[in-house]
This record gives structure tokens, sequence and C-alpha cells, in this order.
């Protein structure tokens, strides 16, 4: 599935689109740091918490489990809030 | 090397220390909090960094920064499975604060210190690291870290990993909060040093969750001999014995004995420095009196000398926090601090003088110094 990546993590996947599977949440990060080592613990802890200002949306809602069942043709999006100074 | 809240910069000088090429930014934009060039080979430099919004890392260069190659598995701490009893709470590194190169019989070992306060080490060079379950996820030790309400504003810190250079087994390190902590073992167990440390008025020395070392050094001349400026007050600690004195006593009242940094001589375990702040009231942590001065001793704290000389005389409200301040092995000794007002100033005379090196930096979290091979 189609997976959009925010600017900060362009360093790993040096684009803003990427294809990568899984049929849960959990299964597609681990694909993507298959893909690209170091990307998943950059966005998701070693508890497996989203951190702040790391956001995940499938089909445009927002989603917070990583165990969210996933199907091929799903759009993700990983969206970083960008805040602060 | 500068460690700043918006990158790292480097900066290299000529053997006298008079013109210095710049070199930067390196990782701009991450949280950059130590960057150690490895004195074993002069080549290699970890650089512990995050952003305001991706999660903690250590990057890893060995050409000087033209490239930097990210950990494979920075520090991390164990998962925690929700559910299982008599397990400490889960926690996740927010930073890493702190890098130690180990001994010089250990050519690929380092250890770093986090936020929360966590213990580790790599085998390789920075390229993975393992945590110190001994530590980290210890009943006891973890109630001694105390709660994110214990520790800076910034977050409560592991720092001043230290390893003796006769034994890499002796080990130290520090925690604010949390002590001082000693292992002869390699790291196998360590136990408590913090007899001779107070706490702040009211408090029960005797309850090591209290004392909050800022800043713990070796003596390189002699590695018998540490230094360390606390949240309340500058120590020496001679061993074999394991009660610190407090040599901050002799400051002048008015500047007082709280700071941050705490550097020592490199052939000269009776000299060493501090950068006094103001650590009355609601604790500014700017210099006192808006006079900012480095203080020498000579005689390992017996008496302390104002060094102020090129610095400005008044308005300055400078904070140079505990890892923005260093010393090269030249002779005589180059002294180096970086402030959180972007500020980077040196003295090549063992701070009789001083001169401002570079301005216009973004807040400054460390300065350390390096002799390339």
């Amino acid at each position: 599935m189609k997976v959009l990546i925010p600017s900060p993590l362009v360093s790993y996947t040096k684009t803003t689109a990427v294809d990568a599977v899984g049929s849960t949440m959990a299964e597609l990060l681990a694909d993507l740091d298959r893909q690209y080592p170091g990307l998943r613990f950059r966005i998701v802890d070693e508890q497996d918490k989203m951190r702040p200002h790391m956001r995940f949306f499938v089909n445009s809602v927002q989603v917070f489990d990583l165990d969210l069942d996933l199907n091929p043709t799903d759009d993700v999006h990983i969206v970083q809030a960008l805040s602060g100074g | 090397m500068v460690a700043t809240r918006k990158g790292a910069w480097l900066y290299h000088g000529d053997a006298a220390r008079r013109t210095w090429r710049t070199n930067g930014p390196h990782l701009l934009g991450h949280m950059v909090h130590h960057v150690v060039l490895d004195p074993r080979d002069g080549r290699t430099m970890l650089a512990a960094a995050k952003t305001g919004h991706l999660g903690p890392t250590v990057f890893r260069s060995t050409n000087f920064g033209k490239t930097w190659k990210e950990a494979a598995k920075p520090p991390r701490f164990a998962k925690v499975d929700p559910g299982v009893e008599g397990r400490a709470p889960a926690r996740s590194v927010d930073h890493t604060f702190w890098l130690t190169p180990a001994h010089a019989n250990e050519p690929n070992v380092w250890y770093a210190g986090t936020s929360p306060q966590g213990l580790f080490r790599s085998e390789d060079g920075g390229v993975t690291w393992e945590p110190f379950s001994i530590i980290n996820d210890d009943p006891q030790y973890r109630t001694w870290m105390g709660a994110q309400q214990d520790g800076t504003p910034d977050g409560p810190k592991m720092h001043s990993i230290i390893v003796d250079p006769r034994d890499p087994k002796h080990l130290y390190f520090a925690m604010s909060s949390g002590g001082v902590h000693e292992s002869n073992d390699g790291g196998a167990s360590f136990h408590p040093l913090i007899d001779g440390m107070e706490v702040v008025d009211g408090l029960d020395s005797k309850n090591i969750t209290y004392h909050d070392p800022h800043n713990v050094q070796m003596c390189p001349s002699n590695p018998d001999r540490l230094y360390q400026q606390n949240h309340c007050g500058i120590y020496r600690l001679d061993r074999p014995s394991t009660t610190w004195v407090r040599v901050g006593k002799s400051m002048p009242k008015k500047v007082g004995d709280i700071g941050f940094p705490m550097v020592v001589h490199p052939r000269d375990a009776n000299t060493a420095w501090v950068f006094p702040m103001d650590g009355t009231s609601v604790w500014p942590r700017t210099s006192p009196g808006g006079q900012p001065a480095a203080y020498m001793t000579k005689n390992a704290g017996k008496s302390w000398t104002r060094q102020d000389q090129g610095m400005p005389g008044d308005q300055a409200w400078w904070t140079v926090k505990r890892q923005a301040m260093a010393a090269d092995m030249r002779d005589p000794v180059g002294l180096y601090f970086g402030t959180t007002s972007g500020e980077v100033w040196m003295s090549r005379n063992e701070g009789d003088k001083w001169s401002r090196l570079t301005q216009h930096l973004p807040h400054i979290y460390a300065v350390s110094t390096g002799l390339t091979k």
C-alpha cells in the first residue's frame, strides 16, 4: 500500500511516498523499518507508543492503535504535527 | 565541538589556538546534546541527537562530520509488556544526553547516559547499544531516580559516566537526581557514593533521591581525585575515602558555589574550574549579578580565584550548562565554554584572559574538545 512520508523522515526514504506491506499498522511499520532501518524508532518508542507529534492516518481517519487491521488498498499517511520553535 | 539545540558545529584551531575554521552546521535542526571525539582513534565522533518530533538516536562520523550515519540500534529501554506484575513502570528514552568513550584497551566500547536516567553500553563503536538492566530496571535504582518532577527542566539526566584509566572495570556515573554511583566490576554491580554531599535544606541527605550532582570529573593526572559541581555546592573526593568534602565554601559569599560545569586540569589535580550561576530563590541559573566569571582553584579547592578578564563586566545574564565548559590538553591549558545565548568563549592561558570565539549560535548544550589524528 502507499504510505505518505513526512519531510523529517525523507532522510531515510529519499522520497515522500513509498510502498510497504502489512496486515496491521504494526506490520506496516515493521516493513518500513526493514526497508529503511531506524525509521520506526524515530516515530514509535520502545514501548510501542506513537511518539508525541507523530500522527497516523488511514484513509484520512486518524488512528492510534498499532494493532489496527489494514487492507492492501488503504492509504496510510504519516504526518508530523509541527509545533514549537 | 559545540552541540546546540539546533545542530552541531565544529571549530578546528591551529596549534596556537589563534585561528579557527568553522565547520557546520551538522545535523541542522536536531537537538544535539553531546558531541564527543574518540580520543582512542582521533577521528570517530558520536553525536547524541533527536528532533523536537522524532525520537532519539546517536549519529556516528569517521570523517570529521563529512558524513554521519545513524546508529542501527540507538539507546532504548527494555520493552515492558503490559500486565507483567512486579515490574517497574515502562519508560522510553527521551534523549541520549551523555557520551563517554570507554577505556583505551576497549577501543570500540562507549557508554551513554539518557534522559530519563538510563545507562547504556556499545561494543561496536556506537552502532548498537545495550541497556544496563541492573540500573535501568532495578527497583531500588528506579526509586532513587525519582520521577519526571525530580529531574531538571529538560528532564532527569544520567551523566558524568567516568571510566578509570587504570581499570576499565572501575566506573562512576551520576544522576540528576539520584546521586553518584560507582562500580568496581565493570557494571555487574553499583553502589552509591554520596557521603558528605549536601541536599536542599530540610531534606534528608540519606535519601539518595534528593542528591543532585550536576557534573563529576576525574583528574587525569590523579584518578583517585574527583571534583563535583552539585546543586548544593562544589565538592572534592580523594579515594579511597568515600566522603565528599565541600570545597565550595571558600567561594565568595555573594557568588556562592552553585553552577553546572566542572572542569579539571589535564596535568595538575590541584587545579580545577567552575562557572558559578545564581542558585538563589527561584534559581535564575544566570551569572550572579549579570557579571559572568569562571573561578579557578590551584590548591584543590582551598581557595578560588575569579577569572573574568575579557568578559562583559555587567548585564551579561549567561547560562552555561553542565556539558558546556571544557579544557584542552595544551600547555597552557585552553578553556572553552558556551552559553545558552549562543556564544562560545575561550581562554588560551588557563582562564587569565578570555575572548569570544563565536556568537549567534543556537542555545548551546555542550562544548567538548579533542585532538584529531
